[in-house]
Parts: C-alpha cells; sequence; structure tokens
C-alpha cells in the first residue's frame, strides 16, 4: 500500500500536500467531487446538503468530499473545508457514524473542467471508492436525496454510472433535445436523456477505466469531459441507469453564450466519434436506459422568446458563411439551407431531415478537418438557432405529451440516417 | 606571303583545336552532370509528390485558400506546382553546377550568387504559403465570430483582415526576395494606410446608419433582446 502510493505521488499531477491530505484520509466508499471556481454565494449551502445527504443516505460509510478549485478568488475553498458537519446535525438530527473528511486542492489558477474532473478521477483512485459523485456548485436547488439517487445504485446495486434526468421547460436544453440526446442515442444505442449533465453518479472502476484513457493527453479530453465519460461508459458497456431528481435550477439564469456551450458538448461528441467508431457503426436502433423515478416531466408555462431574432441570426449565418458551408456541407444541404433561409417568418420551417443530414455532415466533416476543427463547430451556431425556431414553432403550443412526440420523431431520423452518417464517414475524400 | 597565311591559319587552327580538347572534358563533364541532375531532380519531383499526396498538401492549400487562386489562373495543384518547382530548381541547380566547371569567368560568380539565392527564394515561398493560410484562417474566424455575435457587415470585416495580413506577408516575402525593397517599403506604407483610410471612411461615411442602429441595438435595447433570448442550451 505504502509503495502504491509512493509511486502515485512521484508519477501523479496531484500535487503534494494534496496527497498528503489524501493519504491522511486512507480508503473510502463514498467520494464527492466538487469542481468550484468562484462559487462562495452557493458552495457553503451545497457542501451543507452534500453533507446532510451523506448523513442520510450512507450514515455507516466512509465519505470524502474532493473540491478540485480553478483558482477561486473569493475564498471558495476555504468554504468548503470550512463548513462543518456538526452545523448540520443540529438541523437534521442526522448522526454520522464515521469521519467526514472536506478536502481541497487547487489544480489550476483559471478553471478548466477536465482537470477538475481528473483530480476527482485520481483522488478517487488513490482513496479506492467504491461509488462517487459529481456535483454542480452551480445547482441553485441542490437536495440531500440526490445523493441517494444518484449513488444508491452504485453503491448497493452495483451500477456503474448514474446519469440525471430532470423536471425541465420544454424549452430548455435545446441542444440536448435537438441534438445531443437524438444523436447520442442514435449512435451508440442507449436512450440517456442527459448525456452531458453537471451531477452524475459513477463506479470506482469506471473513474479508473476513463482516467486510464488517452484522451487527458491528447487535447480532446479538456472540452465536455462529462460527455466523454458518459460515452466511454456506454462504449465500454458498463450497467447504466438513469436517476429522476426533479427541477433543476442553475444560479444564473442567463442563456449561456451558445459557441462554448458548442465546443463542450457538440466537440466532445464528434471527438468522440472517431475513437468510437468500431462500437457505433455496428449498433442499430436504440434501447431504453433503466431508469429511477419519473422519465422526464417537462414545464410547459409561457415563455417569451424572440423568435425573429434567433430566424434573423439563421439567415444571416447562412448568407454569410456560405464560403465556410461549402466546405463543410453537401452542395444539396447548402442549397437547402439557403432555400429556407429566404422564407418569412411564419413559413419557416427548418424539416428534421434536413437538420439531421446538416449534423451528420458537420460530423463527418469534423472527422475529415475539412477546415478547423474549432471552425466547424461554431459555423453550427447560426445553423443551430434556425432548428431552435422550428422547434419553437413545432411545439408552441404543444401540451407535454406533445412535446415528447416531436423530440421522439426526431430521435428517430437521426436514427433512420444513421446509415447516411456511415456513408459519410467512409467514403468522403 | 602565302606560306605565312597558311601557318597562321594551322597555328588557329591548332589553338582552337587544343582549346577544345581541353574543353571537351569539361563539356562532358556538364552533360553528364546535367543528365545526372536531371535524374536526381526526377526522383526528388517524384518523391515529393508522394510525400505531399501523403499529407494532403492539397487540403492545406485549399485551407490557404492558394488552391482557389491557382484555379482561377487555370495552374495544377499546389502539390503539382511545388513538385514541378522542385525539379525545375534542383536541375537548374546542377546544370549551373556543369556550367561552372567550364570555368568561364563571370558566369561562376553569377551561378554563386543563384546558389546563395536558393535558401531565400525557399524562405519567401515558405512565408507566401503560410501568410496565406494564416489570413485564410484568421479571416474565417473573424467571419465566424462576427456572425456569432451579431455584428452587422462580417464579410466586410473579414475580407479587410484577409486583405490587411496579405498585404503584410506580401510585403515580407518581396523583401525577404530581396526585390525592390524600397519599393515595396513605401507600396505596403500606401496600401495600409489607404484601406486604413478607407474603412475609416466607409465606416464613418456608408456607415453612419449602420452605426447607430448597431450602438442603439447594442446600448439601448440590448438588455431587453437577451432577456427575450434567455433560452438555456443545456
Amino acid at each position: 500500500m505504502l509503495r502504491t502510493e509512493i509511486e502515485l505521488a512521484e508519477e501523479s499531477f496531484l500535487t503534494d500536500d494534496f496527497l498528503r491530505q489524501l493519504i491522511n484520509v486512507g480508503e473510502v466508499d463514498i467520494l464527492v467531487g466538487l469542481p468550484t471556481h468562484n462559487n462562495a454565494k452557493t458552495i457553503g449551502s451545497i457542501v451543507h446538503t452534500i453533507q446532510s445527504g451523506i448523513l442520510r443516505g450512507f450514515p455507516r460509510e466512509r465519505a470524502v468530499i474532493i473540491n478540485a478549485d480553478g483558482g477561486s478568488r473569493d475564498g471558495t475553498p476555504e468554504l468548503v473545508t470550512g463548513v462543518s458537519i456538526d452545523d448540520v446535525r443540529p438541523s437534521s438530527n442526522l448522526y454520522a457514524l464515521r469521519t467526514l473528511h472536506s478536502i481541497s486542492t487547487k489544480y489550476a489558477s483559471s478553471p478548466e473542467s477536465g482537470i477538475a474532473f481528473r483530480t476527482i478521477l485520481a483522488a478517487a483512485e488513490l482513496l479506492r471508492a467504491k461509488a462517487c459523485v459529481l456535483m454542480s456548485p452551480e445547482s441553485a436547488n441542490i437536495e440531500p436525496e440526490w445523493l441517494s439517487k444518484l449513488l444508491g445504485p452504485i453503491y448497493r446495486d452495483g451500477l456503474d454510472l448514474v446519469t440525471p434526468t430532470y423536471r425541465r421547460h420544454k424549452f430548455e436544453g435545446l441542444l440536448i433535445t435537438n441534438l445531443l440526446y437524438p444523436m447520442t442515442r442514435a449512435l451508440y444505442g442507449l436512450r440517456i436523456r442527459e448525456a452531458y449533465a453537471p451531477e452524475f453518479g459513477f463506479s470506482g472502476r469506471l473513474g479508473s477505466q476513463f482516467l486510464g484513457q488517452n484522451i487527458w493527453n491528447d487535447g480532446t479530453g479538456e472540452a465536455g469531459v462529462e460527455l466523454r465519460f458518459t460515452l466511454a461508459a456506454i462504449a465500454g458497456k458498463y450497467r447504466i441507469c438513469q436517476s429522476f431528481l426533479g427541477e433543476k435550477i442553475h444560479v444564473e439564469r442567463h442563456a449561456a453564450d451558445l459557441v462554448p456551450v458548442l465546443r463542450q458538448t457538440v466537440g466532445a461528441l464528434f471527438s468522440a466519434l472517431e475513437p468510437d467508431f468500431p462500437v457505433w457503426s455496428v449498433v442499430a436502433g436504440s434501447q431504453p436506459a433503466p431508469t429511477t423515478g419519473a422519465d422526464q416531466e417537462v414545464l410547459l408555462e409561457p415563455l417569451r422568446v424572440n423568435r425573429k431574432r434567433l430566424r434573423e441570426m439563421f439567415s444571416t449565418g447562412v448568407a454569410e458563411l456560405e464560403s465556410v458551408f461549402q466546405s463543410i456541407l453537401s452542395p444539396t444541404t447548402v442549397a437547402e439551407l439557403q432555400r429556407i433561409a429566404l422564407m418569412g417568418e411564419e413559413d419557416f420551417h427548418y424539416p428534421a431531415e434536413l437538420w439531421v443530414k446538416t449534423v451528420y455532415e458537420f460530423a463527418a466533416s469534423y472527422q475529415k478537418s475539412v477546415i478547423s476543427r474549432d471552425h466547424i463547430i461554431q459555423a453550427l451556431a447560426p445553423l443551430f438557432r434556425g432548428r431552435v425556431v422550428t422547434f419553437l414553432m413545432e411545439n408552441r403550443n404543444a401540451s407535454a405529451g406533445g412535446v415528447e412526440n416531436n423530440i421522439e420523431a426526431l430521435c428517430l431520423e437521426f436514427e433512420r440516417l444513421k446509415p447516411y452518417l456511415l456513408e459519410l464517414w467512409e467514403f468522403r475524400e | 606571303m602565302r606560306e605565312m597565311i597558311i601557318s597562321e591559319l594551322s597555328q588557329a587552327l591548332q589553338e582552337i583545336a587544343r582549346g577544345f580538347a581541353h574543353y571537351l572534358p569539361r563539356l562532358i563533364v556538364m552533360l553528364i552532370l546535367a543528365a545526372v541532375g536531371w535524374v536526381i531532380a526526377f526522383v526528388a519531383k517524384v518523391v515529393l509528390r508522394s510525400i505531399l499526396r501523403l499529407v494532403k498538401f492539397d487540403k492545406l492549400s485549399e485551407n490557404a485558400g492558394a488552391s482557389q487562386l491557382l484555379s482561377k489562373a487555370a495552374l495544377p495543384s499546389a502539390t503539382e506546382i511545388l513538385s514541378r518547382f522542385v525539379f525545375w530548381v534542383a536541375w537548374l541547380g546542377f546544370i549551373l553546377l556543369g556550367v561552372s566547371v567550364l570555368g568561364i569567368l563571370g558566369l561562376q560568380e553569377q551561378v554563386a550568387r543563384f546558389f546563395l539565392f536558393l535558401p531565400r527564394l525557399f524562405v519567401a515561398m515558405f512565408i507566401l504559403f503560410f501568410g496565406l493560410l494564416a489570413a485564410s484562417f484568421f479571416s474565417r474566424a473573424a467571419l465566424l465570430a462576427a456572425v456569432n455575435a451579431n455584428v452587422p457587415s462580417p464579410r466586410v470585416l473579414s475580407l479587410a483582415l484577409r486583405s490587411i495580413i496579405i498585404v503584410f506577408v506580401l510585403s515580407i516575402v518581396f523583401e525577404e526576395l530581396g526585390l525592390a525593397e524600397q519599393t515595396m517599403l513605401v507600396a505596403f506604407g500606401i496600401a495600409f494606410g489607404a484601406m486604413m483610410l478607407g474603412l475609416a471612411i466607409a465606416f464613418g461615411m456608408g456607415g453612419r446608419d449602420l452605426a447607430r442602429r448597431f450602438l442603439e441595438k447594442k446600448i439601448v435595447r440590448g438588455k431587453k433582446e437577451e432577456n427575450e433570448d434567455e433560452l438555456s442550451p443545456l
């Protein structure tokens, strides 16, 4: 044991101080990973909730909270390590039978989700954690039960990955419903609703297997590593399930900048397709993933959205980026896009088939690197806005069931056109 | 008199014969060098062409925008041009080496200058190619960023950036080649200054309304529109 630790200390990218702290903790059953960067406003209550969740769900287990901090300047790490479990006990009347450790390490001076996750995985491997969970510091409504829901199936039932499902507004998570979910489902054959999740549970063995992959050194593992993790679990035929957590509320509800989000998600998905080709090329159709709780709940209250602006950005993009699209897309697809870009606001319709072909052609061009890969991802942004307009119009008055039916129809279109992607993949110059 | 003429003629003929005998081996050496050079240059061309095809140089050239320029000028692909260029430079090098063996005064100096010029020529070509590549990359990056930020006239912005980089690269290339350095410096200054002035006037006069609308949109209505677009992609 001591020898292994010394070897790890010599070879590891973890700091000596962090390694010392980990060695002091010893082996654990449960590990909670908490990547942070300037989250002082919320981190205190989140750590309280995590501690409460551990006390309620796993009072007999050896547990640790690992905070991987990306250079916070607001004292976030001190808040994580400073929260006492005694603050939780009086309110909830809960008692842990073991010491609950909270340790923090600064992995870099700026936030890098990939390095943060790698740090947590390395800590989990060193501590031989049986079940781990990654929690988001931005979840405004995290509940203690989330820990049991994400960790329970792993610790008690021997599963390897638990991804969440949420109660969402029908117009939230449009990149997930229009691209990530249908495409991962069609390609990898498993219906994982939130393949790119801010919080999820995983087994120590899955974490160790992923830690040993090449993606950390080839530059592809930095952005969207959470998605790569889910895809690696599917590709590796690990046991996966989904767990319904309830409503998801972010601390700040402003729309994230689309391009960085596309890099983290679509970029990560496209990057994974090349090494995973032997896996996804032989998959046909899709299977549902086992789910505890509700499959997916949809909120329907009215939401004000500037569709006109989105459509204008689509039309401008199609007109201005013609030369870029000619490098990425087939002439037929470019012509179709130009045709719909000229449509009026009420007639505007970006059909599912054209959207799927667009995405598949982007994926194939990404693999062939016809131009800079980052430029390919950026060029998708205006087209995604166009697809969003159609989705908003199609589901303007739709019920929860209607929205689900439309998403299902899109998923089936992705599955139906999968041979088109294979054709592009194998024969495109 | 007659004998004198015959004697002078025979002497001249002997000198020509001696001179020819003196130069003949050198001429043969030159021809051998030219022949060997052709073979080596041909092999170099074939090898280079294969390597360039293997590394997909034509794709790189397409990305740099060089392929479009070549096709507009009805020229072969970038791989073919570079292969042929190497062939001719290599063969010409051998021919000039052969010529220098002839020992013709004055010519040797020119040959030496040619060989000294070769590295500069290669550096200039290198700068030109990667300059075009950089121009293409950065102009496309600017175009994409402008489109995604909803900036007005993104293509003008991209084209302006591309032109500036190309003008800058060309001035470096000419300086490297040592061709009309002073003229190029002045021309670059004038072209660059004119471009900046043109852009300023174009934006100030032609884009006055556009700029006002843009600023109004950003400052006055920006917040409202942002709120209306509050759709989280994730």
